[in-house]
C-alpha cells in the first residue's frame, strides 16, 4: 500500500548532536496502540511537558521570528506552537531525547548569545538584534565553523515550527490548503490553474 | 458491530471463518448470504468504523501533529489498532540478522483487519498473471485461467465499488459494463504527470480504488450479483443504501464513517450479520485446526484473549482468511500423529515461497507547480491516476535484464499539511526565516511530487517461514520465522523505477530531491514492507508440488480452505487484495457447492 500525504514532507533531521549534555526527560509511555482517534489533543495531554518557563520564553520569541504574523495569517506563537516544539521535545519515542537535547542546547545557546552580544536575553531584545543572531545560523552551509552547531539546532527547530504552525487551521489557510471540506461534486483542477500549468 | 459470547458459540457450524479482513469478510459474506450458518474469529478487538473514523480532524489535533510514532507507524490517525511493524507480545523472528535479508510483517489486531487502512487499490491480475511461467519461464503458472477469475472480478467491483475506466491496455483487464464506478477527475499533478508523461510513453490512466464515487444502484447491481437470491440481494441492497458516496475529504487510510470505501467492516461483514447467519467473536486467537480420526477437520482451537482461555469450536469446513502469514503459521502449528509436519503440509510446502511486491520510490520538486492558486485537491482521499506496466514487449524481447513488470503510482500537490510541511527546505530557501520565509513556504507548498514503483516479485527457494524454534507469543504458540532473499529480477525492477522516476520528473522541469539509486539492492525496500504478503500455501494442478488446489482447497484436507493471500503461486505488479476477494467468493461457491451436494 501507499501512504498518502507524503508529499511535502522529507523533513530533514539535523543529524550531529551538540557537545553540551542536557538531562534527560522524565520517563513517561506514549498513548500506546489503541488511543481514542476522536478525541482532540492538546500538548501535555498524553505525557508530561518538560521545558522551563525560561526555555518556553526563548522558544516563543524564536517561533514568532520564524513565523511573524503578516497578512495572510497569525504567528507561530498564536498558534500555540511552542507548546507542540515543547510536547515534541518531551515525547517518549526514539529520536525525541535527540531533538530534547538539541533544542534545549540550542535555546541555552540562544539566550547566551544574546547575553554576550547585547547583555540581554533573546526575548527582550529588539528585532534588529535578533535578526544578527539568527542571519549567522539560519544556513548551515554560510554558517562559521563554530556556529554549525547552532545553525543544526535553527534548521531543526525551524523545521519544527512550521510543522507546528502549517498544521493548524489558521497555518493550513495561510500556506493556501483549501480542503478538509465535505463537496457535492470534485471537479479537479479550475481553469487558471490548467492555464499556469500549459495545460489549458 | 453484533458479537457473540463465546459461551453462546453453536455446537457446530457449516463453516468456521478465521479473520475478518478482505478474505475472511468476503467468505462470510459469500457464505452467509447463500444460507449456510457462519462463525467467524477475529484475533484483535471489536470495531465500529461509523463510531471510531476521525473524519475531519486536523492534524493539529493529534499528539505531534499525527505524525509517524512505534505504537502508530502509519501516523496518528491510520486506521490500524494494536498492529503495525511489531505487535506487543506477538513477536515473529528472522533467520538472517543481515538487514536484506529480514522481513517485515504487518499485522492489526482490529475487526476488518488491514482492509480498515488500506490504500484501496484494486487493479484486476490480467492473463498474463496467471500463467507466468508458460511466457517467460519463471515462477508458476496458476492452475487457472483469466477467464476463470473474471466472473468473481466482476462481482466483487459490483459489491465493493470500484472507481477506473477501461482503457484497453496489453494485460490490464477491462471491465464489463456496468462494474465500475466513475473516476474522478484528475489533479494537478496528475495531469501535468500524464501530459509530459508522454514523451516517455507512460500511459497515465485512472487508477482503480475501492470508493463510490457515486452511491450505488441498489435496484440494478444485487440482482446482478446474487442471481436467483431474493433474500440476498434484499439484504445487499439495504447495505448499499446506507453507504454514502464520497464527499471528496479526508484520507482513506481514516477510515469511512459513511462507509464510501470499502472495508470489511462496512461493506462485507453488515449485510453478512443482517442475514442472522453470521456469529462473530472477537479477540478470539486461532491456534490450531483440530483434525478428526478420518483426517478431516473438525473445527478451531483459539484463546479467548479476554481470560487467557482455550476454547474449542466446531465447524464442518474450515476456511483460513487470516493473512498469508498467519495462515501459514495455523497450519504449521496444527501437528497431530496424522499430520507430524504440520497440517495439508504433505508437499512440505507450507511456508514456502513467500512474496511481496517490489517497492522503490523517489520525491521531485517542480518548479511548474510553484504558486499555483489555491484549489481543493483532496479528492478521492488516495491516487486517481498510474501507470500500468508498459513494455510488455520489450520485456518479452529481453531488453530489460528482469523479467516482470511494475505500475506507477504517484501524485503530489496540495493535500492537507501534515508533519513535515514548510519543513526541509533550507536547501531550496537557502536558509530563509521570518516573512520571507512565509513567502517561500507558500510558494513550494504543492510543488512537490512523489511516485512509487510497485513490481512483481518473483517466488524464489530463499523466501520462506517456518516455526521458530525457540520464539513463542505471549499465549505460547510457537511464532513465526522469516528467511528471505530478492534475485536480481526483483533489485534489477527497482533500479529500472528510479531511473524512470527521475526521467520523469526531469522531463516535468523538475529535480529529483534525492539522488536515484542506480543500485537496484540499494533502491529496493525491504521484504514486506509494501504489506502485500502473499504465498506460504501455493496453488497448483499436482498434490506433490502444491498445498490447495484452483479452490484453495488444501490438498490433504478435502474440509479445509485457505482463501487469504497464502494460495498465490506468483504476486503480479497488481495490488493482491481484489485477486484476494475474487478468489475467496469463487472458493466460497465451491465449498457452498460441496456442502450442499454433502461432499464436506
Amino acid at each position: 500500500m501507499i501512504k498518502w500525504v507524503m508529499a511535502a514532507s522529507a523533513a530533514t533531521t539535523a543529524g550531529t548532536q551538540f557537545s553540551w549534555a542536557a538531562a534527560p526527560a522524565a520517563p513517561a509511555k506514549g498513548y500506546g496502540t489503541d488511543p481514542d482517534l476522536i478525541k482532540k489533543y492538546a500538548a501535555g495531554d498524553c505525557w508530561p511537558l518538560s521545558l522551563s518557563p525560561a526555555e518556553k520564553a526563548t522558544a516563543t520569541v524564536l517561533c514568532d521570528t520564524i513565523i511573524p504574523a503578516d497578512e495572510k495569517g497569525p504567528s507561530a506563537s498564536s498558534l500555540k506552537v511552542p507548546d507542540f516544539i515543547d510536547e515534541w521535545v518531551s515525547a517518549p519515542y526514539p529520536g525525541h531525547e535527540r531533538d530534547r537535547v538539541i533544542i534545549r542546547d540550542g535555546l541555552a545557546w540562544v539566550d547566551a548569545e544574546s547575553q554576550r552580544r547585547f547583555q540581554n536575553e533573546f526575548s527582550s531584545l529588539v528585532v534588529r538584534q535578533r535578526h544578527a543572531i539568527c542571519d549567522d545560523i539560519c544556513h548551515l552551509p554560510d554558517a562559521k565553523p563554530e556556529l554549525r552547531p547552532a545553525a543544526r539546532f535553527f534548521a531543526r527547530f525551524r523545521d519544527l515550527c512550521a510543522s507546528g504552525y502549517y498544521t493548524t487551521p489558521a497555518g493550513m489557510k495561510d500556506i493556501g490548503y483549501v480542503g478538509n471540506v465535505a463537496l457535492e461534486k470534485f471537479e479537479g483542477p479550475p481553469p487558471e490553474v490548467l492555464k499556469k500549468l500549459g495545460l489549458a | 458491530m453484533p458479537q457473540i459470547d463465546p459461551d453462546k458459540a453453536q455446537a457446530q457450524y457449516d463453516v468456521i471463518v478465521v479473520g475478518s479482513g478482505a478474505a475472511g469478510g468476503q467468505t462470510a459474506y459469500t457464505c452467509a448470504l447463500e444460507g449456510a450458518k457462519v462463525l467467524m474469529l477475529e484475533a484483535g478487538r471489536n470495531y465500529d468504523p461509523e463510531k471510531e473514523t476521525p473524519m475531519f480532524q486536523t492534524n493539529a489535533d493529534a499528539p505531534l501533529r499525527g505524525t509517524s510514532t512505534p505504537d502508530k507507524p502509519f501516523g496518528f490517525y491510520d486506521a490500524t489498532i494494536d498492529g503495525g511493524w511489531q505487535v506487543p507480545g506477538e513477536p515473529y523472528t528472522s533467520a538472517s540478522s543481515e538487514p536484506e535479508r529480514k522481513f517485515w510483517w504487518w499485522r492489526s489486531r482490529m475487526l476488518g483487519g488491514r482492509t480498515n487502512h488500506w490504500g484501496r487499490i484494486s487493479l484486476r491480475n490480467g492473463p498474463y498473471d496467471f500463467k507466468p511461467r508458460s511466457r517467460d519461464g519463471l515462477g508458476f503458472d496458476w492452475p487457472l485461467n483469466y477467464e476463470d477469475v473474471a466472473p468473481y472480478y466482476d462481482k466483487v467491483e459490483m459489491l465493493i465499488g470500484v472507481y477506473g475506466d477501461n482503457h484497453g491496455l496489453e494485460n490490464t483487464p477491462d471491465s464489463p459494463r456496468g462494474c465500475l464506478q466513475p473516476p474522478p477527475a484528475f489533479r494537478a499533478a496528475e495531469r501535468f504527470g500524464q501530459h509530459h508523461g508522454k514523451k516517455l510513453g507512460l500511459p497515465v490512466i485512472p487508477i482503480h480504488r475501492a470508493v463510490l464515487t457515486e452511491k450505488q444502484d441498489p435496484a440494478v447491481l444485487p440482482a446482478k450479483i446474487h442471481p436467483g437470491n431474493p433474500r440476498a440481494q434484499r439484504l445487499l441492497a439495504d447495505s448499499m443504501r446506507a453507504r454514502q458516496a464520497c464527499f471528496w475529504a479526508t484520507p482513506c487510510g481514516r477510515g469511512c464513517s459513511i462507509k464510501a470505501n470499502y472495508q470489511s467492516t462496512t461493506v462485507h461483514l453488515p449485510p453478512a450479520l443482517a442475514s442472522g447467519n453470521l456469529d462473530l467473536i472477537s479477540d478470539a486467537m486461532a491456534r490450531e485446526v483440530t483434525i478428526g480420526p478420518d483426517g478431516r477437520a473438525t473445527g478451531v482451537v483459539f484463546i479467548d484473549r479476554r481470560t487467557g482461555k482455550e476454547r474449542v469450536v466446531k465447524g464442518k469446513v474450515v476456511v483460513l482468511a487470516a493473512s498469508s502469514g498467519e495462515t501459514v503459521r495455523i497450519l504449521l502449528n496444527s501437528k497431530s500423529t496424522l499430520f507430524p509436519q504440520g497440517l495439508a503440509n504433505s508437499s512440505g510446502l507450507v511456508g514456502k515461497y513467500i512474496m511481496d511486491t517490489v517497492g522503490a520510490s523517489l520525491g521531485g520538486q517542480i518548479p511548474a507547480m510553484e504558486n499555483l492558486p489555491p484549489h481543493n485537491e483532496d479528492g478521492a482521499g488516495g491516487n486517481h491516476a498510474y501507470v500500468p506496466w508498459w513494455l510488455y514487449q520489450e520485456q518479452l524481447a529481453g531488453k530489460l535484464g528482469f523479467a516482470r513488470g511494475y505500475h506507477i503510482e504517484f501524485g503530489g500537490g496540495r493535500q492537507m499539511p501534515g508533519f513535515g510541511t514548510g519543513a526541509g527546505l533550507e536547501n531550496i530557501t537557502r536558509g530563509s526565516y521570518g516573512r520571507k520565509f512565509k513567502e517561500e513556504a507558500r510558494r513550494y507548498y504543492g510543488s512537490f511530487m512523489w511516485f512509487a514503483g510497485r513490481g512483481e516479485m518473483i517466488p524464489n527457494d530463499d523466501s520462506f517461514c517456518d516455526l521458530d524454534p525457540v520464539v513463542k507469543d505471549k499465549w505460547g504458540i510457537p511464532a513465526l520465522r522469516f528467511h528471505w532473499k530478492w534475485s536480481e529480477h526483483e533489485t534489477r525492477q527497482a533500479a529500472h523505477m528510479q531511473r524512470t522516476f527521475a526521467d520523469w520528473i526531469t522531463a516535468m522541469g523538475g529535480k529529483p530531491r534525492s539522488q536515484p539509486l542506480a543500485d537496484g539492492a540499494k533502491a529496493i525496500e525491504p521484504g514486506g514492507k509494501i504489506i502485500h504478503e502473499v504465498g506460504g500455501a501455493i496453488m497448483g494442478s499436482d498434490p506433490r508440488k502444491s498445498v490447495t488446489n484452483q479452490w484453495c482447497q488444501t490438498w490433504d484436507v478435502k474440509n479445509l480452505f485457505l482463501t487469504d493471500g497464502a494460495p498465490f503461486c506468483s504476486n503480479a505488479d497488481k495490488n493482491p487484495t481484489l485477486t484476494i476477494m475474487a478468489l475467496a467468493w469463487r472458493a466460497s461457491d465451491y465449498l457452498l457447492a460441496g456442502l450442499k451436494k454433502g461432499d464436506l
